[in-house]
């Protein structure tokens, strides 16, 4: 670092064109969406900027207020579930031995390798009504003669609810819990948990007093990377949603599409922003806490 | 045997293809300061480990307090660990990493604070209880540690190189201090340790180990005096060491050829080595003489060779001085700085004797 200050000139050379290309196709836009939400459609293509905050405003209107309800409590419910099943797997992965680490760590990154889109049709293919999950309970129903008891088995309605949505979401998501929780895992000193035994504590009451606590900031960490991106989503409800399991993120995508109404998707997106910023904050908070703690 | 606490019965620990620990066995009678001496990557730790549960031996068996260990966890067993680098909880304030123990298992409130209290004291931290491990120093810390242990009354308390992450000063008081300690709260101390000044001032007891084996287990003092193997002798203090041939014993003396020396008589108690073994004589540095005239014999056996000051350390209390015989063999003389002008009467390049009482020749079979 101490050369990068005696160069400036190189430094900012350098710096340059990521920051242009940051300024330009990221900032400058960002700032048009934001003054863009305090604006108010006139006519078809025209919108006027009148500062005014009734489109924040009409985001709260029952219909809209209740999707944004039901967003947060998805994502909410998402990253609880990605915390639960990613810690085991997160666990694992930091004690297991050196040969098999990078293959375990393989494993939880490569669904980034294939596109979501086509993962997510996938899921499709197993939630169905005639997917791999009925078809695999129907051979155990039939196996065990209850068919026999109780008639013909009846496929589960898997697709096209919450329910699809929050195992789709989870789905995808859950690599980014795992990943933080590793680092964290991986970083801390066993021998806190070998204190934590010696001194009498159960394997349980380890996990909760010692594990847990020490290992907050990757759970904070994994929760952001979790729940924002889950608040945003609209692919997944859009394909394995249908019209009544729609999200935040669907309504976006129409104010900007088939609603034309710019203004108001732009508010839309700015809750979210100000939710993201609000999460970013909490993480701030706790990353000062625990620099305090290693000092 | 049924007197020891701690009896360690023929265990073995093996990591991949190394043997940590090979077949090791020894028993810590009640009260015992006993220290496992060696060099890093002797298994020293990985025994202290599988004493605590948190190793599991491959083959032998840990009994404690009559108690065999097999299958219980380090959370169920009576005995408590100092860990190296501590280990106290950053989350946690001081008392609060002392109370942890005794809360996990269930004591009530007021006995907790009452014994924290009392734990704090012994350790000399009881203005700190409500500071977090990140204002303490090192040395505090450690304090934590060891009041953490303490007040779970352990029947066994373990320390796992306690004093190698103090500077040199602290680490000579906490020595003291430790052994104190140890009399004080009347508890047994298994403690592991590299460092041969630690385990001479503090244990009792003593176990050396190398390559995963129990080499002795004597007092300091046997053990500095009387080492059992090369190792021994070569690992704790210096030691001048000569090759040499056994012309034949008697029973109380050993006659032997030495290169250098020419044939000597040294006391010898043990059976002796066959006639004709190559065995190794070593005698400390601090046992041998210097002098500039010829000593002259005082009635006991006394050996002198003539020698050359090729070399020396200054210490200040003392000085290691280094010499070479006329035959090449090259000497370890360490001689207190009784007087001022000691250090200045003696110049590399110096012509001087070095004798020692043979009385003072360590007889070394391997």
């Amino acid at each position: 670092m101490e050369s990068w200050r005696k160069h400036p000139l190189v430094f900012w050379i350098l710096a340059l064109p990521g920051s242009v290309w940051l300024v330009v196709f990221f900032l400058v836009p960002l700032a048009f969406v934001w003054v863009m939400s305090f604006g108010e459609k006139r006519g078809l293509l025209d919108i006027e900027i009148t500062w005014t905050l009734s489109q924040y405003k009409a985001a709260f209107q029952p219909v809209y207020f209740k999707i944004i309800w039901k967003s947060l409590w998805i994502s909410a419910l998402v990253t609880a579930l990605c915390i639960v099943l990613a810690y085991p797997v997160a666990f694992l992965v930091a004690f297991a031995s050196p040969r098999a680490k990078p293959i375990l760590l393989l494993l939880v990154i490569m669904p980034f390798w294939i596109n979501m889109l086509i993962r997510t049709y996938a899921l499709i293919a197993v939630f169905r009504t005639r997917g791999y999950v009925n078809f695999t309970l129907e051979w155990l129903w039939n196996t065990f003669w209850l068919d026999r008891l109780f008639g013909p088995f009846v496929p589960l309605e898997l697709l096209y609810n919450n329910f699809a949505v929050i195992a789709g979401i989870t789905y995808v998501f859950m690599p980014f819990m795992v990943l933080p929780l590793y680092a964290t895992i991986e970083r801390l000193d066993k021998s806190y948990l070998e204190a934590s035994l010696d001194l009498g504590a159960s394997q349980v009451r380890t996990f909760f007093s010692v594990t847990v606590p020490l290992t907050m900031p990757g759970i904070v960490s994994g929760i952001i990377l979790v729940f924002i991106p889950a608040m945003g989503s609209f692919l997944i409800p859009d394909l394995l949603g249908g019209t009544n399991a729609q999200m935040v993120g669907n309504v976006i995508a129409r104010q900007f599409k088939a609603a034309n109404d710019w203004p108001f998707g732009a508010a839309l997106s700015f809750l979210l922003m100000y939710a993201t910023f609000g999460a970013l904050a909490l993480r701030a908070l706790f990353a000062g806490r625990k620099s305090a703690m290693e000092v | 045997m049924s007197n020891d606490i701690v009896s360690v019965q023929g265990v073995s620990k093996r990591f991949g293809s190394v043997l940590a620990v090979d077949d090791v066995s020894f028993g810590i009678p009640r009260n015992e300061f006993f220290a496992l001496l060696g060099p890093s990557g002797c298994g020293k730790t990985t025994l202290l480990r599988i004493i605590a549960g948190l190793e599991h031996p491959d083959d032998g068996a840990v009994i404690i307090d009559g108690e065999d260990m097999a299958g219980i966890p380090p959370n169920r067993r009576p005995v408590n660990m100092v860990f190296q680098s501590y280990a106290v909880f950053p989350h946690m304030t001081v008392a609060q990493n002392v109370a942890y123990g005794l809360r996990v298992t269930g004591t009530p409130r007021a006995e907790v604070s009452r014994r924290v209290d009392e734990a704090l004291e012994i350790v000399q931290l009881a203005g700190l209880a409500g500071r977090k491990p990140h204002q303490l120093s090192g040395g505090q810390r450690q304090r934590v540690a060891l009041a953490r242990a303490l007040v779970k009354r352990p029947k066994v308390l373990l320390l796992d190189e306690p004093l190698s992450a103090l500077d040199a000063k602290l680490r000579e008081q906490m020595r003291l201090e430790l052994a104190n300690l140890q009399q004080q709260v009347g508890i047994t101390f298994i403690i592991v340790t590299h460092d041969q000044d630690e385990a001479l001032s503090m244990a009792d007891r003593i176990a050396v180990m190398n390559e995963g084996r129990v080499c002795q287990t004597a007092t300091p003092d046997v053990l500095y005096e009387s080492p059992a193997s090369r190792f021994v002798a070569e690992f704790i203090g210096k030691v001048n060491l000569f090759e040499s041939r056994v012309l034949g014993a008697n029973g109380r003396t050993l006659a032997v050829e030495v290169g250098e020396l020419g044939a000597l008589e040294v006391p010898h108690e043990k059976a002796g080595p066959r006639e004709g073994a190559a065995i190794a004589l070593a005698v400390r540095p601090e046992k041998l003489t210097i002098s500039t005239a010829p000593p002259d014999g005082d009635g006991r056996a006394r050996l002198a060779v003539a020698a050359r000051v090729i070399n020396w350390a200054y210490y200040g209390d003392t000085s290691h001085m280094y010499v070479r015989t006329e035959k090449g063999l090259e000497l370890n003389v360490n001689i207190q700085n009784t007087t001022r002008d000691t250090a200045e009467s003696l110049n590399v390049g110096d012509a001087v004797w070095v004798s020692w009482a043979a009385a003072d020749m360590i007889v070394l079979e391997e």
